[in-house]
């Protein structure tokens, strides 16, 4: 006669524990999506470009000063959500508090600059499909900053609250985690148009 | 009350007692509100499903007015426009609104029976899932109602799909009808992949999981990753047409075959996707007629993913005649060659079950064999495709209708109505009756035959697709004329697939809870399943629980009747993603109307988009804010935040 | 396949000569291959059929491994498809690269719902423009490049040669090659609206001395009218019709339609959907949107004296 085996854990954590449970696995399928959104419409101006009449580029030489000081500061905001993160963990709900603030503050900003490079270009977004692919792309990912900053502000204000304590924490990994990725895109996007003419691309 | 951070669960025995408690906690509320709140994975699955046949009815009632057109040279019954309609609006229901969420219904059901689970990963993502793919059917047929359907074949291409050629809102309710699609795609694929790695009975490990968990995981992973193409393209699309951007039309530099690129990058892996889930349940559901388990379990696991990381790499073949440089189709050309051997794998193990199994022939045996002969014809139709050359002159023409029909209603429609005849007994506690199963059977068989294999002919005698009509003396009349009839007969015999289930939904033999003696977990719990499963959570042992004294190959043996308890709340239990060891008691989410209400304000915000009216579009925004927020906000029961500090 | 003008299971130029073969041998391969299957799931089925219909009851056995089923079958079929695969890429190299040095050279431009067709001559008097009807000399190599106004088209002549898109903003080229002379058809195989169904076209074989002869005669400008009725027709045409249609050595120069300077060396009008006499011409002049259903072209709204004058200047047009 063979043998029943019966699973017979011993002490399961009930729900979220620190960072992991599975809100994290949701955040991340949902990155994956949003990455595979991002690859895409990086892969439309690569083709578009490598397709394109000589000239397609409406600045060849883009401006680097305020976007990359700009870049800077978001990747700096992704730092100051990890030190809040790193507060929640430890207890320290000041820290918490003012790293979470401190990346909200900072992503503002990074919204605002970005607002204004908007706001003085010589085009618009009907002018060819090079300006098409750059508002929209832009755009895109100015969405996902917005949606991060109401995420960032409300995950502050719930800390605020003491809503997580020590042992649970997980929608402040979650969605700062999502803010990481925010920030990592934005690297991609600004390599692709504002370094890759600099590498001669599209020729 | 606070709650304790860790626990041991309890292991117990099956028994009424614990039954009792377990109803209590899991059964959806009565009235209206249980009804649109529900998270039960099973009635979700079985809203997917008949929504999904609903649908299935309307593209095929189109198809059979596109027959009557095409019945005879130039007649006219239908004006061109009509006739674009309706072929546009065809290919999209069934691709779109039926092929695929059928499976997802199909997997939203089984899934949790399949894995020993008590619900999916992320019950109100589920329900979310379906009220959108609800939502954007009704928007996609408002359009088609009010005169307005996609009109540019279901793949759409631009320039024709401009506001300088096509200036009505057709294009724009397809657009945002499919924007809107993607987001419930994307959401149950998520919700697919995390149940697979996350939900499975302990002891199930991955290379126990049975092969149609495979194909809708694989689908599943596919779909997360080119879904957002076609999403894209189609919101450039709009873009393009409302707010005059210029992705696609080449007088602002845009690019007309970016939007091949875009749409077949997501196009060609979403064909297999649509068929793989489907295979699965051919792999899953033949060998419990041929009374022995599947031959070459791995090498069918590791063929559905094969399929689809090749699936990835050849979806130039549907752009072999967009002026590509020679060397690039040679490659597009290989990579398809080569997508035959893993498809081969799945055709030599059905057969070889059959061949050294004892079959049982049954209706759902029927279709499930039936559909490797489909398949067969369908693949090597595609195979001939596949070769650049032979493609030059096949492509665009009737020959494409019936490869597309082969592979489609052959590897989904087939085997979906065999799934239904094997899991209806599961669903609802009755057989279908098997008599008019085989009627059912073999009109379908016959009609579909008589209808598409003649398009390979049509096909062959350069009939092109998409025309409302054509002339006399062509060499297509006769054969048009015998594809119209076998089209009827063909839905007559889906009439009677409907009629068996509207009988037997009532009046069918009581099944019990196993009625074909099953080796997987779902015949293990009652027919109907209770709204928790399983009372205790099973122990897996090997991939056949359920045949293990038959078999008699391993030492150890399943644990379904005795396991953790976890009673004491809507509980499951969530276990690692590769050996399935218990890792954490999750608590699943009580009823919730946050997923119908969200699904509704994104109907709002679309129809406001479509018009341009800017305060329908704020109000939905603002119903889907507000769901949103209701729905995301940490919830102490469910263990998301600590209490707040007391004093 | 006299009886099927489209069809591309025979061939009568060079490109398609190459093709047609490999088509038959992936046909019968295929074939081969689903009579097998089909036998052996008879078979099966028969072989080891359980007695009795209640699933539950039969008997579950291990039955024997099987993987020298899946084993034995991706050896079989690698052979068949190793060929293929061959084969293909021989011919994709035949077929695929356009000659470099074309004895004749055309700008083919489909538009919604017709086909301009402009040969190219080595002085500009030398170069003429037709429609829907391609002429060629019988083994000679012909360049055909294709460009789109509007949306894409694709360009088949099932005998001659497979199909190549005319894409917007982009130039394809294809070519082609008849062996013998003789009326192939053509058709736009790439949806492209109303009419996508009724764009067809022919191309003509002809010997090199016919081709000549030909040329000679598209390159003349239309001749004078002589009756009255002709006099009041080429009025009609310079008033009406010279908005979109041109007739050379007229005032009638527009290039939305077809050019109809030589309308009546065609054999078919309308993008080879009426035969070229004067009961269809009148016909279509009279009510285009009823014999093409969205066409491009107007009803002029006519009447029975000025369809008369019309078709009268119109049938001069040799
Ligand atoms: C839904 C399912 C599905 C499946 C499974 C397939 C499977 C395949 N398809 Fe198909 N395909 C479609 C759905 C599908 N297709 C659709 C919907 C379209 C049309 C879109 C449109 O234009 O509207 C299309 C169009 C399409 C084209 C473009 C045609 C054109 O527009 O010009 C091509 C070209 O290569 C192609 C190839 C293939 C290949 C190589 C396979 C392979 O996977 C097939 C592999 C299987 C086999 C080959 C059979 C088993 C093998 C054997 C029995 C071995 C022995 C065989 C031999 C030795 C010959 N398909
Ligand atoms: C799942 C996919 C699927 C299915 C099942 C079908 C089913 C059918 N298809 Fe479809 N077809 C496509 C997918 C599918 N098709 C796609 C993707 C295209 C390409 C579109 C494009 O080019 O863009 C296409 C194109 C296409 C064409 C080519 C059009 C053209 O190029 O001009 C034709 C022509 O004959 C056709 C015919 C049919 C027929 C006769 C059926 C029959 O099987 C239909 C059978 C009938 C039913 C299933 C209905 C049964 C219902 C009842 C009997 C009544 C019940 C009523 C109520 C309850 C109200 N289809
Ligand atoms: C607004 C533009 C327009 C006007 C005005 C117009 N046509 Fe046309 N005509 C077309 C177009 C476009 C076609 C091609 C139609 C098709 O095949 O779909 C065409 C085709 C034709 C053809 C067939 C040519 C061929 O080789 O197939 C004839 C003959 C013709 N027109 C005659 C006339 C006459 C005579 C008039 C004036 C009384 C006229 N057209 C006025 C646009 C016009
Ligand atoms: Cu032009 Cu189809
Ligand atoms: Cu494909």
């Amino acid at each position: 006669m063979a043998e029943l085996v019966c699973a017979d854990p011993g002490p399961l954590p009930v729900g979220p524990v620190g960072r992991s449970g599975m809100g994290w696995w949701g955040v991340a399928t949902l990155i994956a999506s949003e990455a595979a959104l991002f690859g895409f419409l990086i892969f439309a101006y690569f083709y578009v470009g490598a397709t394109a009449q000589p000239g397609w580029l409406l600045e060849p030489a883009p401006k680097l000063f305020p976007a990359l000081p700009n870049t800077l500061l978001l990747l700096a905001s992704s730092g100051a959500a990890w030190w809040g993160e790193k507060g929640v963990e430890r207890g320290r709900r000041h820290q918490a508090v003012a790293g979470l603030l401190g990346a909200f503050v900072m992503g503002a900003v990074f919204a605002g600059v970005q607002a204004y490079e908007w706001s003085v270009k010589t085009y618009g977004m009907g002018e060819s499909s090079y300006a098409s692919l750059y508002y929209v792309t832009t755009g895109l990912h100015m969405a996902h900053v917005l949606v991060g900053l109401v995420i960032l502000l409300t995950l502050a204000a719930w800390t605020a609250a003491g809503f997580f304590s020590q042992v649970r924490w997980i929608p402040v990994s979650a969605g700062i985690l999502y803010w990481h990725f925010v920030d990592v895109v934005w690297l991609f996007v600004f390599a692709t148009y504002y370094l890759t003419p600099y590498l001669g691309f599209p020729q | 009350m606070s709650r304790p951070a860790y626990r041991t669960p309890v292991i117990g025995d099956d028994g009424p007692e614990l039954r009792a408690r377990l109803q209590a906690i899991w059964e959806t509320k009565p009235g209206l509100l249980g009804f649109l709140g529900t998270v039960d994975h099973k009635e979700i699955g079985i809203r997917y499903i008949v929504t999904a046949f609903l649908l299935l009815a309307a593209g095929g009632v189109e198809a059979l007015v596109m027959r009557l057109q095409l019945a005879g040279p130039d007649r006219r019954l239908l004006t061109p426009e009509q006739y674009n309609q309706l072929f546009s609006t065809h290919g999209m229901t069934m691709i779109f609104l039926y092929a695929s969420p059928v499976l997802s219904g199909f997997s939203n059901y089984l899934w949790p029976l399949l894995l020993g689970a008590r619900d999916m990963a992320f019950p109100r993502l589920n329900a979310l899932s379906y009220w959108v793919y609800l939502a954007a059917a009704i928007f996609l047929y408002t359009g088609f109602l009010v005169g307005a359907g996609p009109n540019d074949g279901w793949f759409n291409y631009v320039p024709y799909a401009l506001a300088e050629y096509n200036p009505g809102l057709n294009q724009d309710y397809y657009a945002l009808g499919m924007i809107l699609l993607g987001i419930s795609t994307s959401v149950g694929a998520a919700n697919f992949i995390v149940t697979a790695f996350k939900m499975r009975a302990p002891g199930m490990s991955i290379n126990r999981i049975p092969i149609m968990v495979w194909g809708t995981l694989t689908a599943s992973v596919a779909n997360l990753a080119v879904v957002p193409a076609v999403s894209l393209a189609f919101f450039m699309l709009w873009l393009d047409r409302r707010f005059g951007t210029h992705f696609f039309d080449s007088a602002g530099g845009g690019q007309p075959l970016l939007w091949q690129h875009l749409f077949w990058l997501f196009g060609h892996p979403w064909v297999y996707a649509i068929v793989l889930p489907a295979m699965g349940m051919v792999s899953d559901g033949l060998p419990v007629f041929c009374r022995r388990p599947l031959v070459g379990y791995s090498l069918v696991a590791l063929g559905t993913v094969a399929t689809m990381i090749l699936g990835f790499g050849v979806w130039v073949h549907h752009m072999f005649a967009t002026g590509l440089p020679a060397l690039s189709l040679s490659f597009f050309s290989a990579a398809s060659f080569a997508i035959t051997f893993p498809s081969l794998i799945a055709l030599a193990s059905w057969l070889a079950t059959i061949w050294l199994g004892r079959p049982v022939v049954t209706t759902a045996f029927l279709f499930f064999a039936s559909t490797i002969l489909l398949f067969v014809i369908g693949g090597v139709s595609g195979l001939m495709t596949a070769s650049v050359p032979i493609d030059l002159q096949l492509t665009d023409t009737y020959f494409i209708v019936a490869h597309l029909h082969y592979t489609i209603v052959g590897i989904n429609l087939f085997p979906v109505v065999g799934a239904v005849y094997f899991w209806f007994p599961k669903m609802t506690g009755r057989l279908l009756n098997e008599r008019l199963g085989r009627w059912n059977f073999w009109t379908m068989f016959v009609g579909f035959n008589l209808a598409f294999l003649p398009m390979h002919i049509t096909g062959l005698l350069g009939m092109p697709r998409r025309v409302y009509t054509y002339p006399a003396h062509m060499g297509w009349d006769g054969l048009n004329l015998l594809i119209s009839i076998g089209s009827y007969i063909f839905a007559a015999g889906v009439l009677l697939f409907l009629i068996n289930v509207a009988r037997s939904r009532r009046g069918g033999a009581v099944a019990g809870p196993d009625p074909w003696g099953g080796p997987t977990l779902e015949w293990a719990t009652t027919s109907p399943p209770p709204p928790y499963n399983f009372a205790v959570i099973p122990t897996i042992a090997s991939r056949h629980p359920l045949w293990e004294a038959a078999l008699d190959e391993e030492e150890a043996r399943s644990s379904i009747h005795r396991g953790m308890l976890l009673d004491h709340g809507k509980e499951a239990l969530a276990t690692s993603p590769m050996d399935a060891e218990p890792e954490r008691i999750v608590e699943m989410p009580e009823d919730s109307v946050g997923p119908f209400a969200l699904a509704v304000g994104l109907l709002v915000l679309l129809f406001g988009l479509l018009h341009f009216q800017p305060w329908l579009s704020a109000a939905g925004g603002l119903i889907v804010a507000a769901a949103l927020l209701a729905w995301l906000w940490p919830r102490r029961k469910l263990l998301e935040r600590a209490e707040p500090a007391h004093g | 396949m006299s009886g099927a003008p489209l069809s591309y299971l025979g061939s009568a130029g060079s490109k398609a000569h190459q093709v047609v073969p490999l088509t038959w041998f992936a046909l019968i391969v295929s074939t081969a291959t689903c009579l097998i299957f089909a036998a052996l799931i008879v078979a099966a089925v028969r072989r080891g059929r359980a007695e009795g219909d209640v699933v539950a009851a039969q008997a579950v056995i291990r039955g024997g491994n099987g993987l020298r089923w899946i084993f034995v079958s991706l050896i079989l079929a690698a052979v068949p498809i190793a060929v293929m695969l061959v084969w293909t890429m021989i011919a994709i190299a035949r077929t695929g690269v356009p000659p470099a040095h074309p004895a004749l050279v055309l700008d083919v431009t489909p538009q919604q719902f017709w086909w301009r067709i402009r040969y190219r001559g080595a002085l500009p008097s030398d170069t003429f423009t037709t429609a829907n009807e391609i002429h060629i000399p019988v083994g000679a190599k012909v360049l055909v490049r294709l460009n789109s106004p509007d949306v894409i088209h694709s360009f088949w002549v099932p005998s001659l040669s497979g199909k190549t898109d005319a894409i917007p903003g982009q130039n394809n080229v294809t070519w082609l090659e008849a062996s013998r002379p003789g009326r192939f058809r053509g058709q736009c195989a790439e949806f492209c609206g109303a009419e996508h169904a009724r764009m067809g076209f022919e191309v003509v074989a002809q010997s090199p001395a016919d081709f000549e002869a030909w040329r000679r005669g598209q390159l003349r400008s239309a001749p004078r009218p002589v009756t009255t009725e002709q006099v009041r027709g080429l009025a009609i045409v310079e008033y009406r019709c010279s908005l979109c249609h041109s007739v050379r050595g007229t005032i009638a120069g527009a290039g939305s339609a077809p050019d109809l300077t030589h309308l009546m060396s065609r054999a078919t009008i309308a993008a080879a959907q009426l035969p070229n006499n004067p009961g269809s011409l009148r016909g279509w002049i009279e009510d285009p949107q009823a014999r093409k259903p969205g066409t491009q072209m107007p009803n002029q709204h006519l009447d029975a004296a000025q369809l008369n004058d019309l078709t009268a200047y119109l049938g001069t047009l040799k």
